[in-house]
């Protein structure tokens, strides 16, 4: 007779891993990663390729040279952050700027940490935003689509929230810029007109979206109370004065709020453990978020704050405790 | 909508497989080792010497103390030893070893079929042959049900619950004797119904288990429309979700109470009886027969003849299995008890015990942990823990033993239903680490509130 | 725009000037008064914080050696009797020199000696899995192979033998702190005198079953058959609870005991190579050769 184990309770073990988490992760990008390769065409498979696979091979090569560690490039979280780095990168981007970028997301906003799950900051916004300081030119030019579906123009320049800007520092209003660009809600729901391969189009982030809830591999409340929180705080300013603010919808559909508050701020790593500090960390984003774009230098600031909210994980966590059987 | 409990729980796979099985009686063996130490407190003193003969029925270990049980003899033979002997967990304890016999009952002892109704009305008459019939909670914990039954004077107990809900995967027992005892169940909760002078019984099934549902409606119908004394009692279809057979689960979920924390059921004028322990009672009270054999399943995909089998305390566990064909070449692991909450089998050579549910073969790939790797702060297992702790932070607190900490992040009040190592996406031992935590801050406010007293 | 810079600077000088006020202010407010010999011992001392002395760090030691006013009752474990002289030369007090300990592992139930009869699946400790169950082995008192007694060690002085399944102690680096004393549920580490050239004789058991169980679980187990006792010429042995126990105190070195014992579980280390003996009494079982067990430079003898 072989020996039997003996091990303390439980005996049996979900089937849901690290690995199988972030292969629905995966999993939920393919449309906008899709999206956005019908779009640019080429490009966009040259950056979303070198993104994944430099971000990949570095943590590999961290753990096993410089850590000296099992290799943990198996729970695909590279992966993961590969594409989100991706997606939010302009597809025209040269190969070298995905390099950079996974340096710093995985050298330095990971692997610096002790790897996944111990990172205080997003690693693909942490690169993205080191980029977006370091080459501001090419991380706001939207170099032409060549992609594979027809019949689009080779559009060239900002994206929509930096046409905004830059007219409401002109003295134009709201209007005359949407009249002057034709800007149309439509076009942003599936292809957007300018923008990172991951902000064009909003209806494959939300097939992602609902895809991880089915899936369980999250839970809505910090998308929902940023979208929420976006939607009420322009708003109440467009209410005020809809020449100077722009409109709800414009500010939801635009930038990369949608896939940051669905791929980006619902990490696992650096977002609060409970739904009621999901809460308070969305709606925190939602508001810098919006109080960068109306007041700030910046067209868009997405990414500033899910880093700030960030560092205020280990804090809410703290103070946010879910409710406990017994203790009222 | 089906009531269930409020905070986290998880869904693991039902794989109730042997629930098509008819509980049959397994053939008594040529030996029975009788553990002296089958309930919850401090264990029985052996009442026999070797060479005693003994019947069935017979006492043959004493309750030492307030906490602590009757034990009796589950064969008549002769007792070839009494000394320590190791249990399933391979720690020795006093067992009483009988060689076989012909069986013959103790006289006083029904064991006709015939369904007794009637509920006597004398309280201690009922109390005292649920002590001396040596009846414990079946449900997991043991512990004496006569002492369960009688609250302190200055709480007050309004409702019963009777737990049906056999919320673990592959454990099968109470389903049958609910389809196959049901009546008997319900006259067993009428009576302790009598004893705590409740108006309103509770019996809480889950949903998967729909012809036990049935049956036992049937059952309480018949009986209430009958004879006195089976008022107020009802079945109540409970969502399926682990751990809904807790006590403090089941409690929120039947009555939305919440028992406080290191406090007692009857503290919010509860009590919870297993429904094996309602049929314990059934047999003590009406029938006169001491607690010498219970219902186990013997289950798993690895193991080719699924079974419910009515065997007598004290049967090595090791002739269960050889009588169905032996340990299949597959299993990796044995547990008493269900796979979320039962014990591990170190020792196929230990006897069962009273409060002994099944036997479960599960294969490696199935069982054996795998390598453990980061914590990705997935939150999963805050999300799954019935209690609403965070076993995240428990485990690491607990590794740094920053026992302030940990009852402050109340460990104590952890129920060990493994909902957090189950759920972990990591495979992090969380309710390895935290268990043994849950031990050192209960020692300490023990040691605190001591003195005072 | 000079005016600019000398405002800056007047303003930031004043402003220091302001806060350094306060900030000695405070510090006089909210002074500890405090032996300053405490300071002193604490410098003498090994700073490793490892609690051995049962106090929770060296300075907590430090003050209660300066409160006591004598040294009777604290001894440092690691520093040993040369930090004690320090510490007494400080403090103008006595200090009784105390033979320097190590931690000894008492159990010989390596792989090949005690048969597994499980295979243990759970979080690797100690702890826990005394928590759980008897152990994977038949033996109820031995070894449970999970280092927590490693873990335990802040010197870097045990480490588990890959071959035996057992912790080995650093002669070298053991302190006697007994922090491995403390992390061993099933108690099997003790803390023993060093010995003269660091020779020491002991019991390598804990198995308090009867003979035949603790052979049945354990080919090197103590079966309590009380030949060493009988054998020692100084008293230093009892059999209590069925396993032998030598009292270091008592204990001259002779040896005579070692040759006794039917199982080999009296073990003698650091002693010079003896003459080559007849073969041993009683091999014990084939598979079951002097291990290696308790130091490198260990040597058995049946």
């Amino acid at each position: 007779m072989n020996r039997l184990l003996v091990s303390p309770s439980p005996h049996i073990h979900t089937r849901t891993s690290t690995r199988s988490l972030m292969l629905d992760v995966v999993i939920a990008l393919l449309p906008s990663v899709i999206v956005s390769i019908l779009y640019y065409g080429w490009s966009a498979v040259e950056i979303l390729a070198s993104s994944v696979v430099f971000c990949v091979l570095l943590e590999y090569l961290i753990t096993k040279y410089l850590l000296k560690r099992p290799c943990t490039v198996g729970d695909l979280s590279a992966v993961v952050t590969g594409i989100i780095l991706a997606l939010n990168l302009p597809p025209a981007a040269p190969w070298w700027v995905a390099m950079i970028g996974a340096v710093v997301a995985i050298g330095v906003a990971k692997m610096t940490f002790g790897g996944l799950g111990q990172n205080v900051f997003n690693p693909a916004i942490t690169g993205r935003v080191f980029l977006l300081i370091s080459f501001p030119a090419i991380m706001t030019t939207w170099d032409g689509a060549k992609g594979f579906i027809g019949g689009i123009d080779a559009v060239s320049g900002p994206t929509p929230l930096g046409i905004v800007k830059e007219g409401l520092m002109q003295g134009q209003t709201i209007d005359q810029i949407f009249a002057a660009n034709d800007f149309s809600y439509f076009q942003m729901l599936f292809v957007n007109i300018g923008g990172s391969a991951g902000e064009i189009s909003a209806l494959a982030v939300i097939a992602g979206f609902i895809y991880m809830l089915a899936r369980k591999v999250i839970r809505p409340y910090i998308t929902l109370s940023i979208l929420v929180t976006v939607a009420v705080f322009s708003g109440i300013f467009w209410l005020i004065d809809p020449s100077q603010y722009t409109d709800p919808l414009f500010n939801l559909l635009t930038g990369g709020v949608l896939l940051g508050s669905v791929f980006m701020a619902t990490d696992y790593v650096t977002s609060p453990m409970s739904d009621k500090g999901g809460i308070i960390f969305g709606v925190g984003i939602g508001v810098i978020t919006m109080l960068i774009r109306y007041f700030g230098a910046y067209p868009e600031g997405m990414s500033f704050a899910i880093l700030i909210m960030n560092s205020t994980v280990p804090l809410i966590n703290k103070f946010c405790k879910q409710k406990k059987y017994g203790r009222a | 909508m089906k009531k269930t409990f409020s905070i986290g729980g998880v869904h693991p796979d039902d794989k109730k497989i042997s629930a098509g099985c008819a509980i049959e009686v397994l053939p008594t063996p040529k030996k029975v080792y009788i553990s002296m130490a089958q309930h919850l407190g401090g264990p029985a003193k052996a009442t026999v010497a070797a060479g005693d003969k003994v019947k069935t029925g017979q006492v043959i270990g004493e309750p030492t103390g307030f906490i602590s049980a009757f034990v009796h003899s589950s064969v008549t033979g002769t007792v070839k030893s009494v000394g320590l002997r190791k249990d399933l967990a391979g720690i020795p304890v006093i067992h009483v070893e009988i060689d076989v016999e012909d069986d013959e009952w103790m006289d006083g002892i029904d064991t006709t079929d015939t369904i007794v109704r009637e509920i006597p009305q004398d309280t201690k008459f009922i109390l005292d042959r649920i002590r001396n019939n040596g009846v414990v909670g079946l449900g997991g914990a043991t512990f004496p049900t006569n002492v369960k039954l009688c609250p302190p004077p200055d709480k007050k107990a309004d409702i019963l619950i009777l737990n049906g809900a056999e919320c673990e995967p592959y454990l099968t027992s109470d389903y049958r004797i609910m389809l196959e005892k049901s009546e008997q169940i319900v006259i067993g909760a009428a009576l302790m119904k009598h004893v705590l002078g409740v108006e309103r019984v509770v019996i809480g099934i889950e949903e998967n288990k729909p012809e036990a549902i049935a049956k036992m409606k049937e059952a309480v119908a018949s009986l209430a429309a009958g004879t006195a004394g089976y008022s107020g009692i009802e079945v109540m279809t409970l969502k399926k979700k682990y751990p809904q057979g807790g006590e403090k689960q089941l409690i929120d979920a039947v009555t939305h109470r919440q028992v406080k924390s290191m406090g007692l059921p009857i503290d919010v004028g509860v009590v919870v009886q297993n429904v094996a322990t309602s049929l314990a009672v059934y047999e003590a009270v009406q029938k006169n027969k001491p607690l010498i054999d219970n219902t186990i399943t013997v289950t798993g995909e690895c193991f080719p003849k699924q079974s419910n089998l009515l065997v007598r305390v004290g049967t090595p566990l090791s002739y269960i299995v050889d009588w169905l064909g032996g340990i299949p070449e597959t299993a990796a692991k044995a547990v008493s008890g269900g796979p979320m909450m039962g014990k591990a089998i170190a020792n196929m050579d230990a006897a069962t015990l009273k409060g002994t549910s099944s036997i479960l073969f599960l294969t490696e790939e199935q069982t054996k942990r795998k390598p453990e790797t980061n914590c990705i702060r997935c939150g999963k297992c805050a999300e799954a823990c019935p209690m609403g702790l965070e076993p995240f932070l428990l485990n690491k607190l607990a590794k740094n033993r920053m026992y302030d900490e940990l009852e402050e992040n109340a460990v104590q009040d952890c129920i060990e239903c493994g909902c957090c190592l189950y759920s972990c996406p990591a495979n992090i031992p969380l309710l390895d680490i935290i268990r043994i935590a849950k031990g050192d801050v209960i020692r300490i406010i023990r040691s605190r509130t001591a003195p005072k007293k | 725009m000079t005016t600019t810079i000398i405002w800056t600077i007047v303003a930031i000088t004043v402003l220091g000037v302001l806060l350094a006020v306060v900030l000695y202010l405070v510090a006089t407010k909210f002074k500890v008064e405090e032996d300053p010999r405490i300071d002193e011992v604490e410098k003498v001392m090994p700073g490793a914080n490892c609690g051995g002395c049962g106090f929770a760090g060296c300075r907590a030691f430090a003050q209660s050696c300066v409160e006591a006013g004598n040294l009777d009752n604290n001894f440092c474990p690691v520093g040993g009797n040369d930090v004690m002289k320090k510490v007494a030369a400080v403090l103008g007090l006595e200090v009784k020199e105390k033979a320097p300990m190590i931690a000894v592992v008492r159990c010989n139930g390596t792989c090949a000696n005690r048969p597994r009869t499980n295979d243990y699946d759970g979080v690797r400790s100690c702890k826990v899995k005394a928590a759980l169950y008897s152990g994977d082995t038949g033996c109820l008192h031995g070894c449970l192979g999970c280092g927590d007694c490693v873990a335990a060690c802040q010197f870097g002085a045990i480490s588990m033998d890959p071959a035996t399944g057992l912790p080995v102690v650093d002669e070298e680096k053991c302190t006697a702190c007994g922090a491995c004393v403390r992390a061993c549920p099933k108690r099997i580490i003790e803390l023993r005198n060093k010995g003269p050239k660091n020779r020491r004789v002991f019991v390598s058991c804990v198995n308090m079953e009867k003979g035949a169980a603790a052979r049945k679980a354990c080919s090197a187990a103590c079966i309590g058959c009380g030949k060493c006792a009988k054998a020692c010429p100084f008293d230093a042995i009892t059999v209590e609870h069925n396993v032998a126990y030598i009292d270091f105190n008592k204990c001259r070195l002779c040896r005579k005991c070692v040759a006794e014992c039917p199982t080999g579980a009296i073990h003698d280390v650091n002693f010079p190579t003896p003459a080559p003996k007849p073969e041993p009494k009683e091999a014990p079982k084939p598979a079951a050769p002097a291990a290696e067990v308790k130091s490198t430079t260990d040597k058995k003898e049946e």
